[in-house]
């Protein structure tokens, strides 16, 4: 248990650093040597061209670096443990970590030099070690280095989220989500503490050996409750929601897609961990005919009221991010169902949802990145008539809000499908069936709000705002292609769900 | 060959992705030409023998974690089988309705739309339930698996309505039928033959092949009541029709009435009836096409109008006489007239359920009346009626404003089409054991029989 072999285990964590640093020296010398020269006015266009330079190199060295990450995650052994788990590799966590790096390989196309983003350097950097955080939230079965790794992405996110210094509501995101977040780290942390006094341990495993032993006491209840809250607030669970739409709609655009993405696949593979592995013994049951004490029926009621708070506030939104804001809150419902199922399909299921609506909604930030660029909003009004000035933008987010509606042939279909037949599978007398129809009521309510979206982008003329002469929009080239892979990636894997689906099941242990 | 049909079909959908203008018209009808040149071979070629079960055609693993495969076989009903591939295509149906209407329709055509949309979205999520429940309790998705699967009667007691009513929203049954005229109505008018003709089909079908014959208990259980909504729907339906002044929504509640006879068919639960429906619905699809073409596209496209009453001021039949003379055909093979399809699938039907519920067939009698009722009013009105003064009216053009330059004739694509119709609707019913002979085995074959 050398530092060699630490360093051997940890390497993508260390590549991912490594590109930080750089990334972050770089932008300290190009933004130092802008702002010195723009005293001449004659010189006002030169910083703008220099930050669109800067940001342009250091996104192509981070995106270097998340791509050698993926090689080095690769290359690492299918199975090893350091420190008593500490940190653990696994086939499971490997993958997860693909995952991760990649939807943060995509935030990092997706930011694009805007005179929002004056830093450019450090903010990728920033983003680079919130990749960091996932990564560790992943790879790790110990209570402590979890938290480690929660506040490690928590304090990357809240930066990243008020990043927008001329943006009021950037400040108001970046607040209301650290409040927000802090108190839930306050939770976790108590919750944590308790479950600790109890079991007299902090790993995982050790502490599922101590409470299969012991009876369910009112101290421990409380750590198990704690803990979930604190999950809760991360997910974005009602009622713990309230936080998402500000954070959702004020942040710039790469960092929210990075937050309903990255922050939340890590989320639920932590929560799935804690819950499936370190509290096993205490499952109780959410089945109707038999409910009983644990922490299955608190995450099957976090998960209906999510379901039909997140689907029906977001019928009243007329703007395009909050919407997605509160869809998120109802899919992060939908994904709870997997955990509540339980069992190796529960959790895979759960895992192969939240992959699927990550890429989905980072396509889906994608497009409106581009539309809040060229008309200046992201309201409703903003996307009319989007399809006649952009067709390709326009098919892109068809697909992505029909596979967020779960219309076959999309992958988000195949997700619903997964999930709603393993949670009815759980139980031979179908005791999930409630939390099923809740569920499909839930997707029939979406259908409307998400056709909406399609219906002012493809049927509505387009409105003042947008008018304009009917051009397609100038974005960039690099842009687009992001937007489109994501956009063939949930295709295939609608058509082919095997290839993520089969992998998740093979990496379960 | 049958499997191509559907390959065909898509790529042809795809080739048009990449040629808008004037040449997708051409790309579309050779697409469709083509797909339904390879359905009529693969009919003649597969011996009658071998439709009295299935015959596997493709069969490909695809997620074999969780025992999905793409399915596809033939019997004398039809054809696609497996039910993860069946929900697929037929959800599959509802996105492109949703546009097709919402961007090419007319009247009211985004409400319509989204009705239409949220009802058959419902419909689905029911389908979806069921289908789940069949799923984990019987481990697999292959229709034949399924079939063969002894669930339990209690479960077949509430996972066949479940289902059966998902289908049957699709196939307007009475009272979750009111997005089918709205939905007619907005739609443009190929969209409304699509719609009338092949989509409320494919409710009442999927019911026949999935929910009949993987919960045939259930099925036995719910029957009556099947029949009660449907001959509801039939009467009920046709007395709004009478009442009706738009000549689309006429003809929408009109469809409505005849996917009354395909459930009333469906629920006698023996031979004759079951094989009426399946007549019934391979019928009133080229009958309700032929009516929602002369309204929509020849009537409606020369007069700006499908108000009842205005068109009675025109006397269409002076100015477009074929369009007169298709409607009367059509309107002939509506009420049932012998000689057209509707009438043997009708007949069918009702000898089918005088054996089941006799009470049945004297209410459908009187709706029958109805359906006659509303049929020749919106004929007489819509064609022969009296000419105004005002009207400008001669051969091929018809115009409220005498200004309107942009007449013309019934043209000869147009008449292609409603003769090709006429055709089938006549070879049908003079002839109809060429369907007969083919659904009948295959009927006889399943298992919900009394």
């Amino acid at each position: 248990m050398s530092y060699l072999e630490l360093l051997k285990l940890a390497s993508p964590e260390a590549v991912v650093v490594v590109t930080a640093l750089v990334v972050l020296a770089i932008g300290l010398a190009t933004g130092r040597a802008t702002s010195g020269v723009t005293v001449s006015t004659a010189q006002a266009q030169q910083p703008a061209a220099d930050t669109a330079a800067a940001t342009d190199r250091c996104s192509l060295i981070a995106a270097l670096g998340l791509i050698i990450a993926i090689g080095a995650v690769l290359l690492l052994p299918h199975n090893a443990a350091l420190f008593g788990g500490t940190l653990v590799i696994t086939p499971l966590t490997s993958l997860f970590k693909i995952i991760c790096i990649g939807l943060a390989f995509f935030a990092v196309l997706l930011t694009k030099p805007e005179k929002s983003l004056r830093h450019p350097g450090e903010y990728l950097a920033i983003l680079l070690l919130a990749t960091v955080g996932l990564m560790l939230l992943v790879g790790s079965e110990e209570l402590l280095i979890i938290f480690i790794g929660l506040e490690l992405l928590g304090l990357s996110l809240y930066v990243m989220a008020a990043f927008d210094k001329t943006d009021i509501r950037s400040a108001e995101a970046g607040l209301k989500y650290f409040l927000f977040g802090s108190t839930s780290s306050a939770f976790t942390l108590f919750g944590i503490s308790l479950v600790y006094g109890m079991s007299g341990t902090t790993s995982l495993v050790a502490i599922s050996q101590k409470l299969a032993s012991a009876s369910v006491q009112p101290v421990l209840a409380v750590g198990i409750v704690m803990t979930l809250i604190g999950f809760a607030f991360k997910i974005a669970a009602a009622p713990f929601h309230l936080w998402a739409p500000d954070a959702y709609q004020g942040a710039p655009v790469p960092s929210a897609a990075f937050i309903a993405s990255g922050s939340k696949v890590a989320s639920f593979v932590v929560l799935g961990r804690i819950v499936l592995v370190g509290f096993a013994p205490v499952h109780g049951s959410a089945n109707w005919h038999a409910m009983a004490a644990g922490w299955s029926p608190v995450l099957a009621i976090l998960s209906a009221l999510s379901i039909l708070v997140g689907n029906l506030v977001a019928l009243a939104q007329q703007n395009v991010r909050r919407l997605l804001a509160y869809s998120a809150v109802a899919h992060g419902g939908y994904t709870l169902i997997g955990l509540v199922a339980g069992g190796r399909d529960g959790f895979s299921a759960a895992l192969f949802y939240t992959t699927i609506y990550a890429i989905t909604l980072v396509g889906a930030f994608g497009v409106v990145a581009v539309v809040r660029r060229e008309t200046g909003g992201d309201n409703f009004s903003n996307f009319s008539g989007l399809y006649s000035r952009s067709p390709l933008l326009a098919g892109c987010m068809a697909i992505f809000m029909l596979s967020l509606a779960g219309i076959p042939p999309l992958a988000g279909f195949f997700g619903k499908f997964y999930l709603f037949s393993v949670a009815l599978h759980a139980d031979a007398g179908h005791g999930l069936l409630w939390l099923v129809a809740v569920a499909l009521f839930g997707s029939l309510i979406s259908l409307y709000y998400y056709l909406i979206v399609l219906k002012v982008i493809f049927v509505d003329a387009s409105s003042s705002i947008t008018a304009g002469p009917l051009e397609a929009l100038p974005s960039d080239l690099l842009q687009q292609i992001t937007i489109g892979v994501l956009a063939a990636l949930i295709l295939l894997l609608g058509i082919m769900p095997n290839a993520l689906a089969g992998r998740i099941l093979a990496a379960m242990p | 060959m049958i499997a191509w049909t559907i390959y065909i079909t898509f790529a042809g959908a795809v080739v048009l992705l990449f040629f808008p203008g004037a040449i997708a018209r051409w790309i579309a009808l050779l697409t469709t030409v083509a797909a339904l040149g390879l359905g009529l071979i693969a009919f003649g070629a597969t011996p009658i023998a071998s439709l009295a079960r299935f015959t596997t055609i493709v069969r490909v693993a695809w997620v074999p974690a969780l025992g999905m495969n793409y399915h596809l076989a033939i019997d004398g009903v039809s054809l696609t089988m497996v039910l993860i591939t069946g929900i697929v295509f037929y959800e599959l149906v509802i996105v492109p309705k949703y546009f097709l209407i919402a961007i090419f329709g007319s009247t009211n055509k985004e409400y319509g739309a989204m009705k239409l949309t949220l009802y058959s979205f419902f419909g689905g999520m029911l389908v979806f339930v069921g289908i789940l429940i069949a799923y984990v309790t019987a481990g697999s998705l292959d229709l034949n698996q399924l079939s063969q699967f002894q669930f339990s009667p209690q479960l077949q007691s509430w996972a066949f309505p479940v289902l059966f009513l998902g289908f049957a929203v699709l196939a307007g049954i009475w009272p979750l039928h009111t997005w089918a005229p709205t939905g007619h109505v907005a739609a443009p008018t190929a969209g409304s033959m699509l719609l009338a003709g092949i989509v409320m089909k494919l409710g009442s079908y999927a019911g026949l092949r999935v929910a009949m014959n993987v919960f045939p208990q259930g099925f036995q259980v719910w029957s009556k009541w099947i029949a009660v909504f449907a001959v509801v729907g039939i009467v009920y339906a046709a007395a709004v029709a009478l009442r009706q002044r738009d000549l689309k929504f006429v003809i929408g509640y009109s469809s409505v009435s005849h996917m009354g006879f395909v459930l009333l068919g469906l629920a006698t639960a023996n031979v004759l009836g079951v094989s009426g429906a399946v007549l019934q619905m391979f019928s009133h699809g080229a009958i309700a096409a032929l009516l929602f073409a002369v309204a929509g596209r020849m009537v409606y496209r020369r007069t700006h109008t499908r108000d009842l009453d205005m068109l009675a001021a025109m006397n269409l039949s002076h100015a477009l006489p074929f369009a007169a003379f298709t409607f009367v055909i059509a309107s002939a093979a509506s009420m049932g007239i012998p000689g057209f399809s509707g009438f043997a699938a009708e007949i069918t039907i009702l000898i089918g359920a005088w054996k089941a519920y006799p009470l049945a067939v004297w209410i459908t009698g009187a709706g029958m009346v109805l359906v006659a009722a509303f049929t020749l009013r919106a004929l007489k009105q819509s064609f022969f009626g009296e000419v105004d003064s005002n009207v400008l009216v001669q051969e091929g053009r018809v115009a409220l404003d005498p200004d309107w330059n942009e007449q013309q004739g019934i043209t000869v694509a147009e008449k292609i089409g409603a003769c090709l119709l006429m055709f089938t609707t006549l070879a049908i019913g003079l002839y109809p054991k060429l369907l007969l002979d083919r659904i009948m085995p295959a009927v006889e074959a399943m298992k919900f029989l009394k």
